[in-house]
């Protein structure tokens, strides 16, 4: 028992000179590969999906551990610059950027494409740490104007490309930081007065018309079962017709006989649900409420109101997307575009949810060497 | 505010604060997960069935599989209607790699035209790319024989057969059996009326006239199917469950095909029709008019050319004329004294004074007999042997229509027989009432006379006389005429010495018909007997030298008025306005086991004995074949020999 203690003691050491919760590893080890099994399934049984899949997943590894080496406090350091750059990149976005699926989110550098929204859902709660930690908390009423403010702009911008799902995340990024911040509670339920006075202007003036039909899908389904009403009603076939043990990996009707759309990337909690039923939903939102744990023990535990706020906000954030992606599919939430995270195919917002973790592990490891 | 403002800060409380917050976030996340897991349990626990159900709906297809109609045979067993393979050329356009090189090569190989392949482009185009178009739709065997050597070539091109009615016999049975066609939108509406339309699914064609239309459901048989996962493309992935269709039920009709051959060719070059019937049951044993069509033309769909040809078509080869009405002419003389007898206008003794004409009291109208100078005295048996007109004008003023018309029904004239095929005709038997209903005018005495030798309006059809005939040879029992012998699980009549139908509910039995004096029903049919038998009889020449023992009588019907005083003459009036010849005979006489009736439309010559009875002979010459029956009023025994006929008088 003593040499096996003395082990855990190096090994922990070793994982802090890394720069790595293992905890937490293990929580997003876990989401990543269902993540591998779940497309391999949702992916017509295509392998090749998997390989890309699993590349992603190294890049991703690979980028967190990079970012966990940096000490947290260089990006209070950089946040200013980063946020006007992020917001200089959006607003190019919407003059140059590459129209894809109908929206325009990609910016083309010649050599590399990427969607500086992606970036923003780092630097915006970067950047929102660090102006309201500037005051000590609880935060002023003029700082939270302020702040709101600042998540505004990335936000408005993105929902123009349009991308609500990304805006979205963006939005609750900075609100999170807000709240965590000590916000007063009637300044919240103010907001949330202005917020609902605020939809019907969202919806006669800003929304789409292809948004304002999610909505109106979201509410009735049934009404068009084979045109808007599709994806939600065979969502919720995949999802109800698992049952408790479900049908089994690779069993799934609905996913196999491809009736169930966007499978593998927004869908793929469906197909979860249909292959692993009920009990295997009951494991992954306990996986899910494992990593969120972590991270708020980690935020909890940090040294300083800027890291504290910022692994805090990352890890709420991150909880998000499982709210919103699960709410949706399961008939909840208004279907917008938010994957299950780590779990959905597509490289992108796993690379990026990965470097948040990276930023989290960093103020998890490198607060006793810090100042 | 400036970045670099040096603050005070109150660590302890700023942790406590955001550690609080920090809980209430944790909170929160814990109870939106619960909401996340209760609406799962609530779709995957709850409302599992219904969302299983709807899975199970979206995968699970129900392919029908047409039934194989069932057979028709005639009474011997000789195949009336067949089920043939037909095949066509099918394309899945996924699995060919260059449709149109393939499409190209193969049609040249198997010569297919143009149009065909354009046809072929344009309908792919709406169909998704694995499910089959077809390029020919009815392929030779030689065609078949042709690509079946060189499919290996062509990858997604293939040959699929389907079964086709096909009727061996063509035009020889099409007034009987009538064919199939394509179920069009008439048809369709007609089977979602009936709730018929699920098991007509994957059916190609439905009975159109005939039997194939009178027993349409017990030939059609169950539809199958065959239970397929789809995916959302509609493509098979694989089978589940497969339910084989029922075959509809075999029927074997009454028919002889050797003697509706016969009728045919003893028909051939007429306008007219014969009807065959077994006179202990009702059976039909040979139905035909002439001209014909062939029945498969309508099979796969007849092309509007040869449709038009048949319509227009001046022999009116469409009608089933076994089944229309005709003036019935002298043909009705035998019912008529039965008439007389039994309403005892006249014995059998009776006598009256022909002297070639009849005139009604203080009328100007003289009606004439077909003999100028008359038969002189006549009772009923001559004036049945030798048709003579005057004695049944007397008959026909002395009962009265309403008398007449009312006998006449209970043989069935005017009315359905009942023979289980759609195209029958009623006919009509005029009466009083029948007048006022149809030309709203009064009856006149005058026109009872012309019914007398079955002219005025009165028509009946040869299978009504057939039928009527029945009832006549069987003393008042009636028989419904039918085509049906049995079906593969029932037996409506069986053979052997026992004629009787095992299940009357198959046709309505009609009550018999009774005589005061059942003895004249044989002094009636003597005289029929005496007609066809004895020399100088009107039909004794057609009848010469059988070997059965037959009776009959004739009957020559005037299609065009004849003004007073005017004579007749085939050669100088028109085509279409010539006489009709009928006839109708049994035998034998004893125990009667055929009864016919024949109808010829504007005959060029002569009357019924010389061109209608001599198509009943044939017809039953071949029925009796070798067979000799002999009985003591056969001719054979009374010595004929020394009897020459020098001179035909054209009897009628």
């Amino acid at each position: 028992m003593r040499s096996s203690g003395q082990d855990q003691q190096k090994t922990h050491t070793l994982w802090q000179r890394l720069h790595i919760d293992v905890p937490l590893l293990l929580g997003l080890l876990t989401l990543l590969a269902l993540g591998l099994f779940l497309v391999y399934s949702a992916g017509g049984q295509d392998i090749a999906v998997v390989y890309r899949k699993a590349r992603s997943i190294g890049v991703a590894l690979l980028g967190m551990f990079i970012v966990a080496q940096i000490p947290p406090l260089v990006y209070r350091k950089w946040a200013v610059p980063v946020f006007v750059l992020g917001l200089l990149m959006l607003v190019s976005v919407l003059l140059f950027g590459h129209v894809g699926k109908g929206a325009q989110r990609w910016l083309d550098l010649g050599f590399i494409k990427f969607q500086p929204s992606e970036i923003m859902k780092l630097i915006v709660p970067i950047m929102i740490a660090w102006f309201v930690s500037q005051d000590s908390l609880p935060v002023k009423i003029s700082t939270v104007v302020l702040a709101f403010i600042l998540v505004l702009l990335p936000t408005l911008l993105i929902a123009k490309q349009p991308d609500l799902g990304t805006s979205l995340l963006i939005a609750s990024s900075g609100i999170f930081v807000i709240f965590l911040a000590g916000a007063s509670w009637r300044l919240i339920s103010a907001c949330v007065g202005l917020a609902s006075a605020f939809v019907p202007i969202l919806w006669m003036f800003l929304m789409k018309g292809y948004q304002k039909q999610r909505v109106l899908t979201f509410l009735n389904p049934e009404q068009d079962p084979l045109g808007s009403g599709y994806h939600i009603i065979q969502s919720k076939i995949a999802i109800g017709s698992g049952g408790i043990e479900g049908k089994g990996w690779l069993q799934g009707t609905q996913s196999q006989l491809e009736f169930l759309p966007e499978r593998h990337t927004d869908f793929i909690f469906s197909v979860f649900s249909e292959e692993f039923g009920l009990i295997g939903v009951a494991a992954l939102l306990a996986v899910y409420l494992f990593v969120v744990m972590r991270g708020l023990w980690i935020a909890v535990n940090a040294q300083h109101a800027f890291t504290k706020l910022l692994a805090g906000s990352l890890t709420l954030t991150f909880f998000v997307y499982v709210f919103v992606n699960i709410g949706m599919v399961s008939g909840l939430l208004p279907v917008v575009g938010v994957p299950l995270p780590l779990v959905s195919y597509g490289g992108t917002s796993m690379v990026t949810l990965m470097l948040g973790f990276g930023i989290l592990m960093a103020i998890s490891t490198h607060r006793r060497f810090h100042v | 505010m400036s970045p670099r403002r040096v603050v005070i800060r109150n660590q302890s409380a700023e942790a406590n604060l955001f550690a609080r917050r920090t809980f209430i976030a944790f909170a929160g996340v814990v109870l939106v997960l619960l909401i996340l897991f209760g609406n799962v349990f609530n779709l995957q626990v709850e409302s599992f069935e219904k969302y299983q159900t709807r899975s199970n709906s979206n995968r699970i297809k129900l392919l029908p599989v047409a039934p194989n109609r069932g057979l028709i045979y005639d009474r011997n067993g000789v195949l009336l209607a067949d089920n043939k393979p037909v095949y066509s050329l099918e394309v899945i356009a996924e699995d060919v790699d260059d449709i149109k090189d393939s499409i190209e090569q193969v049609s040249l190989l198997l010569n297919i035209s143009p149009e065909r392949q354009t046809k072929f482009f344009k309908s792919m185009k709406s169909k998704r790319r694995f499910k089959p178009v077809e390029l020919h739709s009815r392929l030779s065997d030689q065609q078949v024989a042709l690509f079946s050597v060189n499919q290996h070539k062509f990858p997604g091109v293939f040959v699929s057969a389907r079964l086709k009615r096909y009727y061996p016999f063509s035009d020889l049975t099409t007034h009987n059996l009538g064919y199939v066609a394509r179920i069009n939108r008439k048809d369709a509406n007609k089977l979602e009326q009936e709730g018929k339309s699920e098991n007509y699914a994957a059916t190609y064609g439905i009975g159109r006239l005939g039997i194939e239309r009178y027993y349409e459901d017990m030939l059609h048989g169950t539809i199958g199917h065959q239970e397929v996962e789809i995916n959302n493309q509609g493509r098979v992935i694989r089978t589940l469950n497969y339910t084989p269709p029922v075959p509809g039920k075999d029927l074997t009709l009454t028919l002889d095909i050797e003697l509706q051959m016969i009728a045919k060719r003893a028909l051939s070059g007429k306008r007219g029709a014969i009807v065959a019937m077994d006179p202990r049951t009702g059976g039909i044993l040979a139905m035909y008019s002439n001209p014909s069509y062939d029945g498969n033309l309508f099979v796969h769909g007849i092309s509007s050319k040869n449709y038009k040809k048949l319509l227009e078509s001046k022999d009116l080869p469409l009608i089933n004329r076994s089944v229309q009405g005709y003036p019935p002419a002298s043909t009705v003389k035998p019912f008529l004294a039965l008439t007389g007898l039994e309403e005892n206008v006249v014995t059998p003794t009776t006598e009256i004074h022909d002297p070639g004409w009849y005139q009604l009291d203080g009328l100007p109208n003289k009606y004439r007999d077909w003999k100028p100078w008359g038969h002189g005295m006549v009772n009923l048996t001559k004036a049945i042997e030798q048709s003579c007109n005057i004695y049944f004008y007397d008959l026909a003023f002395k009962l009265g229509i309403t008398k007449i018309s009312n006998m006449m029904e209970r043989f069935g004239f005017g009315d359905y027989t009942g023979i289980d095929i759609h195209e029958e005709s009623k006919a009509i038997m005029p009466s009083v009432a029948w007048k006022r209903a149809r030309y709203n005018k009064s009856w006149y005495t005058g026109e009872t006379l012309s019914v007398g030798i079955g002219q005025s309006y009165w028509t009946v059809t040869p299978l009504q006389l057939t039928q009527a005939l029945t009832t006549l040879v069987n003393h008042g029992e009636r028989k419904v005429p039918h085509l049906l012998k049995a079906n593969s699980e029932l037996i409506i009549e069986s053979s052997g010495n026992a004629y009787h139908q095992i299940t009357p509910t198959i046709y309505e039995p009609r009550a018999p018909l009774t005589l005061k004096n059942e003895e004249n029903w044989d002094v009636v049919l003597k005289a029929m007997h005496n007609t066809v038998q004895k020399f100088g009889a009107t039909a004794y020449r057609p009848f010469k030298g059988t070997t059965y023992d037959a009776s009959g009588k004739t009957g020559s019907a005037q299609v065009a008025r004849i003004k007073q005083d005017e004579k007749y003459d085939a050669k100088a009036t028109s085509e279409n306005k010539r006489d009709n010849a009928m006839f109708i005979a049994f035998a034998p006489f004893d125990k009667p086991e055929i009864v016919i009736a024949v109808a010829i439309e504007n005959v060029a010559k002569g009357g019924g004995a010389t061109n209608a009875a001599p198509v009943a002979r044939q017809v039953m010459d071949q029925y009796f074949g070798d067979r000799v029956i002999t009985s003591q009023t056969h001719r054979a025994k009374v010595n004929v020999k020394t009897a020459t006929v020098t001179k035909h008088q054209e009897a009628d």
